[in-house]
């Protein structure tokens, strides 16, 4: 009979293997864990980051609106809303993977501090796996670097400054709404259509991200189609009264006025302009005309009869009649009692995109989610057929060139649609140099 | 030249109202000693008495159009507004026209009653507290009103616009021998503009030739006096809050036209506002309103091309500038007196 002496080598080798069998199950949880906010208890958070204060608190809240939609239809209520007609049939109804969706909203105030620090109270205090929203491209900005350090998945609000998805893109951020270059792509050849390709436009701009590369887009596809860009002037975001910045625009030889101005600021400069009269001037034997390439409906309705005429661009309208746009229209409108906003569209839309995404990929995962959101080409969600392009995270889609309507049947009628450009004209190659400067980086998992 | 004309003219509106608000800040200041720091929120409640009567005006009766559908695709509502059905549609439509104008006659008392109940229900609690808890107090208010109307209107602009008569602008180049186009200016600023003038005239003439102006000018200048003298000099400044009230109401009922009324402008003029009060001399009525329109000129000007080209930002500093300028040459102000306002 031959006893095993226990050796040296032996015991070493015998530690190994206990310590490898010891571990394989931690090795297993980590995998589970590994990346921020991993769902537990049959419940995933998401965390919806709007403004409820501040100057866009109606889009903001809107937003809200469209997204307790979103949450509501996830987790199979309602009459399901544009699940219906999207092209994946990955989502059940039954929540994301087969987790009850659950939310928790912070307010940005429209402020980058704030939207950065309520973006991290969901992400640390509420353990939110997703933080989508915002109402500005400087918190949208600020918000998706947060993400990308945290290691969760940005899904972008409403924010249209080319820098989002160009110098400042991440790899954990993605843009369903359109953009500045996309704006201008549409918008410019409608214009040169219109009010012809001899024309000299002024530009008034704000000073901020947004209004930067706006102006460049829609000045460069302008001057493409023959324009004379006569000046730009740059008017502080807190400008109320723009008269000392109109009166001088008929002095200055142009008969276009483009307003690159957003919410208050667009109600206030496009009353301005109205009030001293330009539109009813004729400047190099033309008309003076007066163009907002970025239009919200909401914003419009603030500017009254002013905007009647006046082209623009939206990301989406309610009065589409695809089959995903009437979905969505007849579900939010039953819900709220009026149509939503295109901030409740591409909110709506980014909230199915993400959970769409996670059913696909099996996985919360941030690089998960993010592989199975690169190149993913879908349709039915109301802008006819749609690509999340993997170089830079943008949504390529339809853009609508749309003009203020002159006899409206409702207070919601603000806008018509004038053409529907197809996504082939607004594309562009992703070293495009208006979006030249910033690299996607890694996806972080945390 | 017809640029500085021009710019000119632009100032006058924007300083009518800070020369308004203004006006009403040193009247408070002047008669109660309280640095009232929600005063541009009353400028702000006054442009929404405009919007509230609009949309009293426009309470409709609702009928259901079975032609007409509406966004769902469910029969259309048609709404015609209360006042079309009593009064015709004719004469229905043009009160809605006028409904800015009208608002001056419900603003007047519902402004003099909130000031008076500001000042009954919390400032006087405050009289002889410092400054600093005055201005906190009065901030605190400020805020809280702003989210009722948040609460109330959205927090996005309502478009309150001038009788169609007032809509549009005129060449007034033309009229001194410019070419045509070189100065258009609307039609409703110079309405607002002769508006100011003419409340700014009522203000002083009622502290001039009304024994209860006097009254109050006397316990301006020495309240311990006109006490021991028997009169009840703290009712009358209350009344004196009420029509600080009303005038920085009225001069927000008649700016909506210009820029349409949202929750937070009264924040954008109460600053401003404080500074106009400070640079025309704290306590001198004549030197906020003078104030006030210097700024607002000033202002006009600095925000010109061909000036921010040689300083680019001018237009965002140039009222503070011109302060600091101010307090360094005349530390009392522009107007202001020796002994007013002073420990």
């Amino acid at each position: 009979m031959s006893l095993i002496k226990p050796t040296r080598r032996g015991l070493l080798k015998g530690g190994a293997y206990a310590g490898a069998a010891l571990a394989t199950p931690t090795f297993f949880t980590s995998q589970a864990n590994a990346y921020t906010n991993a769902p537990s208890g049959g419940k995933v958070t998401l965390g919806f980051n709007v403004p409820q204060t501040g100057p866009y608190a109606d889009e903001g809240g809107d937003e809200l609106r469209a997204y307790q939609l979103a949450v509501e239809h996830l987790n199979g209520g309602g009459d399901g809303g544009m699940m219906n007609t999207f092209s994946s049939k990955a989502l059940k109804g039954n929540g994301i993977l087969g987790n009850k969706v659950e939310f928790v909203t912070g307010d940005t105030q429209t402020k980058s501090d704030a939207a950065r620090a309520s973006a991290k109270s969901m992400i640390e205090k509420d353990g939110a796996v997703m933080i989508t929203g915002g109402s500005s491209s400087g918190v949208a900005i600020a918000v998706q670097g947060l993400c990308q350090e945290a290691g969760v998945i940005f899904m972008a609000g409403l924010t249209h400054s080319n820098d989002t998805t160009g110098k400042d893109k991440k790899a954990n951020g993605f843009r369903h709404f359109f953009n500045g270059y996309m704006s201008a792509a549409a918008l410019a050849p409608v214009l040169a259509k219109m009010y012809g390709t001899d024309r000299k436009a002024y530009h008034l701009t704000a000073d901020y991200t947004w209004g930067w590369t706006q102006q460049e887009s829609i000045a460069a596809a302008t001057e493409a189609k023959g324009w004379e860009t006569v000046k730009n002037v740059l008017t502080p975001l807190a400008t109320t009264d723009f008269s000392s910045y109109v009166a001088p625009v008929l002095n200055s030889g142009a008969d276009i006025l483009v307003l690159n101005h957003y919410g208050g600021n667009m109600i206030n400069s496009l009353t301005a302009a109205v009030q001293f009269g330009l539109r009813d001037k004729q400047v190099n034997g033309k008309n003076f005309e007066i163009v907002v390439p970025l239009y919200s409906r909401l914003m419009a309705k603030g500017a009254g009869e002013n905007v009647k005429g006046i082209f623009g661009s939206t990301n989406w309208h309610w009065s589409l009649q695809d089959e995903g746009s009437k979905a969505f229209v007849k579900s939010f409108g039953t819900k709220y009692g009026f149509p939503p906003s295109q901030a409740a569209h591409t909110v709506y839309c980014q909230t199915l995109l993400y959970a769409d995404a996670c059913e696909r990929a099996g996985t919360h995962n941030p690089c998960g989610v993010g592989e199975a959101l690169e190149g993913f080409k879908f349709s039915g969600l109301g802008n006819g057929d749609v690509e999340y392009r993997a170089d830079d995270h943008q949504c390529f889609k339809d853009v609508l060139v749309v003009k203020g309507k002159e006899n409206p049947t409702s207070e919601f009628d603000v806008l018509e649609v004038v053409e529907v450009t197809p996504r082939e004209q607004v594309e562009y190659a992703p070293d495009h140099p208006m979006f030249a400067g910033g690299e996607l980086g890694k996806c972080n998992a945390g | 030249m017809d640029q500085i004309i021009l710019q000119m003219l632009n100032g006058l509106d924007k300083g009518s109202a800070y020369a308004l608000i203004a006006l009403g800040l040193t009247l408070i200041f002047g008669t109660l000693g309280v640095v009232n720091f929600a005063h541009g929120a009353l400028f702000m409640i006054g442009s929404f008495c405009a919007v509230t009567l609009q949309k009293l005006l426009n309470l409709s009766v609702v009928t259901i159009d079975p032609t007409k559908t509406d966004f769902l695709g469910n029969p259309a509502k048609i709404k015609t507004p209360y006042v079309e059905a009593w009064f015709g549609p004719e004469m229905g439509a043009a009160i809605i026209d006028w409904s800015v104008p009208l608002a001056i006659l419900f603003a007047i008392p519902v402004m003099l009653f909130i000031g008076w109940a500001m000042e009954r229900g919390l400032i006087k609690h405050f009289y002889k507290r410092p400054h600093a808890d005055q201005i906190l107090v009065t901030f605190g208010l400020a805020i809280v009103l702003q989210e009722v109307i948040k609460q109330f209107y959205g927090a996005n602009p309502i478009p309150t616009p001038a009788p169609d008569m007032f809509k549009g602008s005129f060449d007034f180049g033309q009229m001194i021998g410019f070419e045509a186009n070189k100065i258009i200016y609307p039609y409703w600023r110079i309405v607002y503009f002769m508006f100011s003038m003419v409340i700014v005239a009522g203000v002083f003439s009622f502290l001039r030739f009304t024994t209860f102006g006097m009254v109050v000018r006397a316990g301006m200048a020495d309240r311990e006096t006109v006490g021991l003298l028997g009169i009840n000099i703290d009712k009358r400044f209350t009344i004196m809050f009420g029509v600080a009230a009303a005038v920085a109401g009225l001069a927000g009922v008649m700016y909506t036209p210009i820029n349409s009324p949202n929750y937070h402008m009264g924040m954008d003029f109460l600053v401003l506002s404080f500074v106009v009060v400070v640079v025309g001399g704290m306590g001198s009525l004549p030197g906020a309103v003078l104030a006030g329109f210097l700024l607002g000129i000033l202002e006009s000007f600095a925000s010109m091309n061909e000036i921010k080209s040689i300083l680019p930002g001018i237009d965002q500093i140039i009222i503070y500038l011109v302060a600091i300028i101010i307090l360094l040459t005349r530390p009392r102000g522009l107007m202001g007196k020796k002994g007013v306002m002073e420990d």
